[in-house]
């Protein structure tokens, strides 16, 4: 988690000097590294058939998948947040018997191969199971739908977006907001005009890898969720599908997704405007940074 | 209408009462580690203590069980309270300004009253008459980020004001500020102390001289002296208080005009209460018995040093042995056995003294106030 944790750490600023004790093989083993991950996105790109790219993304299913995958991925992230948060507050700021193995439990899906997840829920919330079966008397179907896709995506993503909080909130520490308390300020206003704002590096960057991983969930969606065009057949499935029958549309549709992944991650990590520059230079523009 | 304190914290050996009035400012002073800064935090409601209970002008801050029925949960304990930090009106300027970073001057300052539920252009009204106060008027616009040192402080001070407090808590205000900066900011909390109640904790004794109306010592988390700051640093009972004061003070007990210290040593003086003098000031607590009954104390200016022990009768010589030369003010400070001495470079050199040498600290009876403990 370290390696994708935001590049500026709020307060501390890069020395002014020429020196630096890193020594020189390391940047040797630095470069091997980089190409491990390099080489192949370039020869995936160099399998594009550029002619028929337009024509191969653009078909109906493709789309369908596309635009599923944009949805039930912002739907996920969106989860993430409202049970991120005061998830990663409670991790970080409360003090309470079995905190450690509530921490375990909760980061327990980075570790689980997604398809045990996905059975995990399956047995949980499928038609069969004790709280699906409950959900089934009113007529609602969890397992199978695109409810099921944004549980399998938010399964496997919220302990992302905790994980980068609850670091973001140790680092803040508490100084701020015992001030801010001593100013008059109500818990909740603390939370909301001190904690959240000093914190929002974090918030961020945890959201941002929330929904790259959401966008790139497979195996849990598949066993949770099917593989229904339009429905529950998202991106990573389309392609997996593909492969199979077209791989030309495979590689194209990888292609795309890709693209879409690299967006999403420079616009959270390197616009001029973004939130963690602007709290750590204090350059914002004359209005408030915040609502 | 006054703060009136009782805590102890058993983990810290802490346990002391005290009061503040309402328009006092007590320069809370000791060693670090004595436990000042535990005070401070169990009255803004960061730190709970053991035991002890708190009110301000009338309110309860907190009031908290002895040992057992602290300890007994539900709602049986009807005695215990807690008031959390946002509710006791109580403001704190620490020595780093902390003034949060994504906010401009301006609502910094302005935060307190919008928490207190003022409208967003009457705590912009009321953040900037404190920043004119603070002469920070010109900052307003900036992000913290962009302040020096002192004027974060002056803003930090601002914000504190801008709420109000019933109580102003300073801890070390002016610790993490070059010494260029630290008269401006003195003398601003001059200002805007005065008909104010505030605990300020310093080592610098010229903050307890301009600011704090009384001084509090704590040594090892309890009150070992305290009384008006030109009592304490006069008539100094303590270690500390002395080396505050910059005086040699001796304890032992008093007969007439000598005082008989523990080891038999007798030291000749002028009983205090002569013109001029300031009238002693009580004890915080009763001495134990056996405790020493008077001191002695004279300035370090006073002192001469010989090397061999001169003739004379109205003098006081001491037998030490020099430990530490340190400059002093165009003075060279010679320490030795816990008294001091300020002797010119030049003496220095003609006696030829150094660490480990053995000399007569000698003084003159006249200049030896002694006052009863």
């Amino acid at each position: 988690m370290q390696v994708l944790a935001p590049r500026n750490s709020p307060r501390r600023f890069g020395e002014p000097w020429q020196f630096q004790a890193v020594p020189r093989w390391i940047y040797l083993l630095a470069g091997v590294g980089a190409l491990f991950i390099l080489l192949p996105l370039f020869g995936m790109v160099a399998q594009v058939d550029w002619a028929a790219f337009i024509p191969l993304i653009s078909s109906e299913s493709s789309i369908a998948a596309l635009g599923l995958s944009l949805r039930t991925a912002t739907a996920s992230t969106l989860l993430c947040i409202i049970f991120g948060i005061p998830l990663a507050l409670v991790l970080a700021r409360a003090r309470f018997r079995g905190q450690g193995v509530l921490r375990a439990l909760i980061l327990l899906p980075l570790v689980v191969p997604p398809v045990v997840g996905g059975l995990a829920l399956l047995y949980t919330f499928g038609r069969v199971a004790w709280i699906g079966q409950t959900f089934s008397t009113f007529g609602i179907d969890i397992a199978f739908s695109t409810t099921a896709v944004v549980m399998a995506q938010a399964f496997v993503a919220l302990p992302f977006l905790v994980l980068s909080l609850e670091g973001s909130l140790r680092t803040a520490g508490q100084k701020y907001e015992a001030v801010a308390a001593t100013l008059g300020a109500r818990p909740s206003t603390v939370l909301r005009r001190i904690t959240l704002p000093l914190v929002l590096p974090g918030l961020v960057s945890g959201a941002v890898l929330a929904f790259a991983r959401s966008l790139g969930e497979f195996g849990a969606t598949l066993t949770f969720a099917g593989s229904l065009q339009g429905v529950t057949r998202t991106l990573p499935l389309e392609i997996y599908l593909q492969r199979e029958t077209d791989p030309d549309a495979a590689v194209a549709l990888s292609f795309l997704l890709i693209a879409v992944s690299l967006v999403v991650v420079l616009l959270a990590y390197r616009t001029p405007r973004s939130p963690l520059r602007v709290l750590v230079r204090g350059s914002a523009p004359p209005q408030d940074v915040l609502p | 209408m006054t703060l009136e304190l009782t805590m102890t914290i058993g983990a810290r050996h802490l346990e002391l009462a005290l009061s503040v009035g309402s328009t006092e400012t007590v320069a809370l002073m000791g060693a670090n580690g004595a436990g000042k800064s535990s005070v401070l935090q169990a009255l803004s409601g960061l730190v709970k203590p053991d035991a002890g209970h708190a009110t301000l002008g009338g309110r309860p801050l907190f009031r908290l069980g002895t040992g057992s029925s602290a300890r007994t949960s539900g709602t049986g304990d009807t005695g215990s309270a807690w008031l959390p930090p946002h509710q006791r009106g109580i403001g704190t300027l620490a020595q780093e300004p902390l003034l949060f970073p994504h906010l401009s001057v301006l609502d910094n300052v302005a935060f307190g009253p919008r928490s207190a539920g003022a409208t967003k252009a009457a705590a912009a009204t009321t953040a900037w008459q404190w920043l004119r106060e603070v002469d920070a008027g010109d900052l307003a616009q900036r992000k913290p980020a962009q302040l020096s040192g002192g004027q974060a402080q002056r803003v930090a001070l601002a914000r504190a004001l801008a709420t109000d407090p019933e109580l102003l808590l300073l801890d070390e205000p002016m610790a993490a500020l070059d010494v260029n900066t630290t008269p401006f900011l003195r003398s601003l909390l001059k200002r805007v102390l005065a008909g104010r109640r505030a605990i300020i904790v310093t080592h610098d004794v010229l903050d307890a001289l301009m600011l704090a109306d009384r001084i509090i010592v704590m040594e090892h988390g309890r009150i070992v002296e305290a009384g008006p700051t030109a009592a304490v640093l006069t008539h100094p009972r303590s270690a500390f208080a002395a080396s505050l004061a910059g005086l040699n003070v001796l304890s032992g007990s008093l007969s007439g005009s000598t005082l008989l210290m523990p080891d038999g040593v007798k030291v000749a003086g002028r009983p205090a209460g002569g013109p001029g003098a300031q009238a002693p000031h009580a004890a915080p607590e009763p001495l134990a018995e056996g405790g020493p009954e008077g001191m002695a104390a004279f300035a370090p200016s006073s002192v001469s040093v010989f090397l061999s022990p001169p003739a004379g009768s109205p003098r006081n010589c001491f037998q030490v042995r020099v430990t530490e030369l340190e400059p002093h003010g165009g003075h060279i400070r010679v320490r030795a056995s816990g008294l001091a001495a300020d002797v010119s470079p030049a003496a220095i050199a003609e006696l030829g003294l150094e660490p480990g040498t053995e000399v007569f600290f000698v003084v003159k009876a006249a200049e030896v106030v002694l006052y009863p403990a």
